[in-house]
């Protein structure tokens, strides 16, 4: 028999996953010189995956990519097979009879939660869930977040943490033009949310949003971000960190928390607070989440690689 | 908001930028790459890639570089575009140490 990758014999492919990667790794073949056949499993009815359930709704342009995706799902060389669970309704091993090789493309569909005391009780959730959530992602839309307290804590300085914690800090106006969930709409109307912190391991030269996010914060309706001066000294490793071309983006961050660091006093609503060299170390409450215990840390190792260290003097939100 | 390539990439034409970009938002003639703003989707991936800085979102655009707003805008739809990275142009090396780089 010819190899694979002919007109008689095309190399048949399942992939496993229907996000970016799934479809990127479709255009990568149907581009090669062979011929390809695409199978794209996926567990729910519709695809493109976190472009779809992960970028925020208030994202939209971020969410066009769909546009590049459809396009390749309309090449005659592939095949979209949805609500169909690989490992439940089909096995590996089954896939492997029928197709020559399989891509795995699903991501990281699990939490990770934080490994500390009281991370289980009511009120703590990982980004996943809620992001799921307010997306309508099928898993998540039943979910039950409690917005009625004025504190939320967001543990991490990502871009999904700013995605959060902006959701968190937006009104109703600017929120329902988007494609927010509906139920979600409805909770966040609702929100008593006055304070939002969003708390760091490392320094300010070290957070990891894209400026561009951290940016929105000062542009919001109803909230104004604050930052505490005093949290902005750098140790002689971070401002070389900051000095380097390669750089650039933190420097960018930097910048910015530096301007919010000397606006006037808000008078808006809600307030979200960025801080930093804080771990989260213990979550307290009475069958819910009423406090968090975080530590101090201190930054140690060379420039670019350096490490939270816990000082041991801790504070509570 | 948008980003643009500038003039930077005149006689250039690197196309890193174009391996990382999700939407094939790159379209090219002789000179160089152009954005198209309808296509872009503003994640900023290209913008590091580039080796001669020639890109940057609208509102990091020094004031003297205002005008490739719209000619991104222009010029990129009508032109082929660049799908995949393409050899840079020839004298590309000697232009970029000529740009500091």
């Amino acid at each position: 028999m010819n190899q694979p990758g002919t007109k008689d014999n095309p190399l048949r492919i399942a992939i496993v996953g229907s996000g970016p990667s799934g479809f990127y790794s479709t255009e990568a073949l149907i581009r090669s010189e062979l011929t390809v056949k695409v199978d794209m499993f996926e567990r729910l009815p519709s695809p493109y995956g976190l472009v779809r359930s992960g970028v925020a709704p208030d994202h939209q342009k971020l969410k066009q990519a769909i546009q590049v995706y459809a396009k390749i799902a309309e090449q005659p060389e592939f095949n979209f097979i949805g609500n169909v669970t690989v490992g439940k309704d089909i096995s590996i091993a089954e896939l492997c009879t029928t197709h020559h090789a399989v891509i795995f493309t699903y991501g990281a569909e699990t939490n990770r939660r934080l490994g500390i005391s009281g991370d289980d009780l009511p009120g703590s959730h990982t980004a996943t869930e809620f992001v799921g959530w307010y997306n309508g992602h099928p898993d998540y839309r039943d979910r039950i977040f409690d917005l009625s307290h004025e504190t939320a804590v967001i543990i991490g300085q990502g871009n999904v943490a700013a995605d959060v914690s902006r959701i968190l800090a937006k009104n109703v106006d600017e929120l329902k033009h988007t494609d927010i969930a509906e139920h979600a709409l409805a909770v966040l109307a609702e929100s008593n949310i006055k304070n939002i912190y969003i708390i760091g391991r490392r320094g300010p030269a070290q957070a990891k949003f894209a400026s561009k996010e951290i940016k929105e914060f000062g542009e919001l309706a109803i909230c104004d971000p604050l930052v505490d001066p005093d949290e902005l000294l750098l140790n002689s490793e971070s401002e070389n960190e900051l000095r380097d071309k390669s750089n650039s983006g933190s420097k960018k961050n930097y910048d910015i928390l530096s301007k919010y660091s000397s606006l006037p006093t808000s008078n808006k609503q809600r307030q979200c607070h960025f801080t930093f060299l804080k771990s989260p170390i213990k979550i307290i409450g009475d069958g819910r989440v009423e406090k968090i215990i975080l530590e101090k840390n201190k930054l140690t190792g060379d420039p670019m690689r350096q490490s939270a260290r816990g000082t041991g003097q801790t504070i509570e939100r | 908001m948008t980003t643009v390539v500038t003039d930077n990439c005149q006689k250039c034409r690197f196309t890193d930028c174009v391996s990382v970009c999700p939407v094939e938002c790159f379209h090219y003639d002789d000179e160089m790459l152009y954005i198209d703003p309808d296509v872009c989707i503003d994640c900023s991936a290209c913008i590091p890639e580039c080796p001669v800085e020639a890109i940057f979102e609208e509102d990091d655009l020094p004031e003297a570089k205002q005008e490739w707003i719209a000619i991104n805008a222009d010029r990129a739809a009508p032109l082929p575009v660049c799908i995949e990275a393409m050899e840079p142009l020839p004298g590309a090396e000697e232009r970029k140490s000529e740009l500091g780089f």
